[in-house]
């Protein structure tokens, strides 16, 4: 076998040696880190956990987050953010009065015609104002019954609150000054009343009186309606529209409200107005003037005012602070699986003092122990960030499935989530790389 | 011995190249308050071909000798010459370019990588050289295959009989084509057949012009050497020629 003459023309130049690291080196320091790592595999799988649960939790929690954000936002959008909303509520002096003694009388409370007259008259920048009236009725098909808030309402309802029809169409002008017997449906409760049937041209009963189902709304938010004041959250969904002068001639003023034991009757108006603005940024000085225009009309406080928009901020305000929040939870068990990183390369080290030593016998540097240590780390780092991605993107899913909540996985939650592991890596595997590498050579390999 | 000596030609064969010098070279250890001399001044020249041991009481500075020669370790004082640079002031990287290029070393307990296989053993020194895979793994295929190691290329170190690793390591001795080769103990944990299977090696490496230094405590292994060195309290005792 023959041996290059050392000194010949050949000889290699001690100061020429390394060139920059190319992609060929980058993989076969990828596979040495792989296959040290291997050695260990129970300790590296470990390890890695603690990044696995740091990633998965902080996509998982920004998905729900994000989620439960969404559906608030869209269920306060859906009531328009330039609505001011006008609601009867029972003042509580007399709920008092009427649990105590348990009998019969009537009610007086809520928003009048008159105060509705009075917004339309006196605020300037209000366009559009939706009376309301609710009544809570069995509705009847044949056998088939249903729960529901009979809403008397004017025409342009689904404009105004972005409800549309999802089919045939809701009740004109024309009908309502007709007083005629027509309703529209909430999506919710056309399978309950019709499972069978089509239900657009049949007819639907309320007490003695027959309707003509003339339109089928789209489907609401699964939850209630936010600030809404009703008894229940599945009558609130199963909502009958009927036209507003039908309603106080088949219902009268008096309305009747079953109780256990007693019968209760009040006379309430109007339950719910909806104004609209003309502009969005007018709409808290008017909601401030609707105020004032009823506190001065009203001796109790029967009514409620609700600002979508108001809600939009707060929730918009909410979702910052949860976002903090989520931040510092993620912030944390990163750091936790960071610092389980570093422990376990601390110990690494220790125990691989020797190949430390071999290697700087063998012509390896500082930088080139640094690296290899550091290799590892961000491998470990990145295998786990890569599967707390997986497991991340997955749990949001699971939790849809198992509890009908909406997540979101919006795409930077990934992105962000492997970047910080992979940073995390490098910066828990920096000392133990550097210890590594301070080690001399001579004491190095003779260490057991 | 004058510098002039070291530029003479290759060509020659009765006046070969020195290739080791020590000058004077002093190491001095601080344990606590005691300050520890391991060298007291020692000048040696090797050259070219040279097969020599090393032997002395233990405590005689033979360990601080072979790391100084390896390079492992810098002198307090005085110079070390290794080829034609002054290894003595060189700064750390430049140590682990001169380890990884010019010295070969063979340790007692082999000291391979246990994650690693043969062939990725031998490659080590060429990878920290920046070898492309592709020359780096054909070159030690060839010297697994010169050290008889053939059927073990892909195997691990704790599959092998500590006489193969000792070959093992022999072979990445070999790999980067060193100037000197630096043995410490090799078989120290073998058999006597295997021991002396590992110097019939080291004894046909030196027929081929490889320069090996070996530290060793058998008189036996030392006579297999062509020249004898006795250290004795950090200095040289004796220097004996042998002719064989």
């Amino acid at each position: 076998m023959a041996f290059l003459n050392p000194m010949s023309e050949d000889a290699i130049n001690l100061h020429t040696l390394r060139e920059g690291i190319t992609i060929a080196r980058l993989k076969r320091m990828l596979r040495l880190g792989i296959k040290s790592l291997w050695l260990h595999r129970l300790r590296s799988l470990l390890t890695v956990l603690g990044i696995v649960f740091g990633v998965c939790s902080v996509i998982a929690m920004l998905a729900i987050g994000e989620g439960a954000s969404y559906e608030a936002q869209e269920q306060i959008k859906s009531l328009g953010s330039q609505n001011i909303i006008v609601r009867s509520v029972k003042p509580p002096e007399e709920q008092k009065v009427s649990n105590n003694n348990n009998q019969s009388f009537v009610l007086d409370y809520g928003i009048t015609f008159a105060d509705v007259s009075r917004i339309q008259a006196t605020i300037p920048g209000v366009t559009v104002v939706v009376p309301g009236r609710i009544m809570r009725e069995y509705v009847w098909n044949v056998r088939y019954r249903v729960d529901s808030e009979i809403m008397g309402t004017v025409p342009w309802y689904p404009e105004m609150r972005n409800h549309k029809v999802a089919k045939g169409r809701f009740f004109t002008s024309h009908e309502n000054e007709q007083r005629e017997n027509v309703c529209v449906l909430a999506a919710e409760m056309v399978d309950k009343l019709f499972p069978l049937e089509e239900p657009l041209g049949n007819h639907v009963r309320v007490g003695s009186d027959y309707y003509k189902v003339i339109g089928i709304m789209e489907p609401r938010a699964r939850h209630a309606e936010l600030g809404d004041s009703g008894d229940s959250k599945a009558a609130t969904l199963n909502r009958l529209f009927i036209p507003l002068a039908t309603a106080r001639v088949r219902f009268g003023e008096i309305l009747m409200k079953r109780r256990s034991g007693s019968f209760e009757s009040e006379r309430v108006q109007l339950h719910e107005v909806t104004v609209k603005v003309e502009s969005r940024d007018d709409v808290m000085h008017v909601a401030d003037s609707i105020k004032q225009v009823l506190e001065r009309n009203h001796k109790k406080k029967d009514y409620d005012v609700v600002v979508p928009l108001e809600l939009l901020k707060r929730a918009e305000q909410t979702k910052k602070i949860f976002t903090i929040v989520l931040g510092s939870i993620a912030a944390i068990s990163l750091l936790v699986g960071g610092i389980g990183i570093m422990n376990i390369m601390l110990a690494s080290v220790t125990e691989r003092t020797r190949e430390i030593g071999i290697r700087r016998a063998l012509g390896a540097k500082r930088r080139d122990i640094v690296i290899q240590f550091l290799v590892e780390t961000v491998i470990l780092a990145a295998a786990g960030g890569i599967l707390g991605v997986a497991v991340g993107v997955a749990i949001p899913y699971i939790v849809t499935y198992a509890s009908q909540m909406k997540t979101i996985v919006t795409f930077w939650s990934p992105v962000i989530a492997f970047t910080i592991s992979a940073l995390v890596g490098v910066v828990f595997g920096l000392y133990p790389a550097m210890r590594a590498a301070q080690m001399d050579p001579v004491e190095a390999l003779r260490h057991e | 011995m004058t510098i002039a000596d070291s530029t003479a030609s290759p060509a020659s064969t009765t006046q070969r190249r020195p290739i080791v010098r020590l000058n004077d070279v002093r190491k001095t250890y601080q344990m606590g308050a005691v300050i520890v001399e391991a060298l007291r001044g020692v000048t040696l020249e090797i050259r070219e071909g040279d097969y020599i041991s090393i032997m002395g009481p233990s405590g005689c500075g033979k360990s601080t000798m072979l790391n100084l020669l390896g390079c492992l370790d810098r002198p307090t004082s005085g110079h070390y010459f290794l080829g034609e640079d002054d290894v003595s002031t060189m700064d750390d990287d430049a140590l682990s370019n001169v380890r990884g290029a010019r010295l070969g070393f063979v340790f007692q307990s082999y000291n391979l990588i246990q994650q690693l296989t043969v062939v990725e053993n031998i490659e080590i020194p060429l990878y920290y050289q920046g070898w492309p895979e592709e020359k780096s793994h054909e070159v030690a295929v060839r010297l697994a295959t010169r050290v008889g190691l053939e059927k073990r290329l892909d195997h691990k170190p704790f599959e092998l009989s500590g006489g193969q690793q000792q070959r093992v390591a022999i072979a990445r001795a070999l790999v980067n084509d060193p100037l000197v080769i630096l043995a410490d103990e090799a078989t120290g944990n073998l058999d006597s057949v295997s021991g002396a299977e590992i110097l019939g090696l080291f004894d046909e490496l030196n027929q081929q012009g490889k320069t090996l230094i070996m530290v060793t405590h058998s008189d036996e292994v030392a006579q297999r050497a062509k020249r004898n060195i006795r250290l004795r309290d950090g200095i040289l005792e004796s220097d004996v020629r042998r002719r064989h």
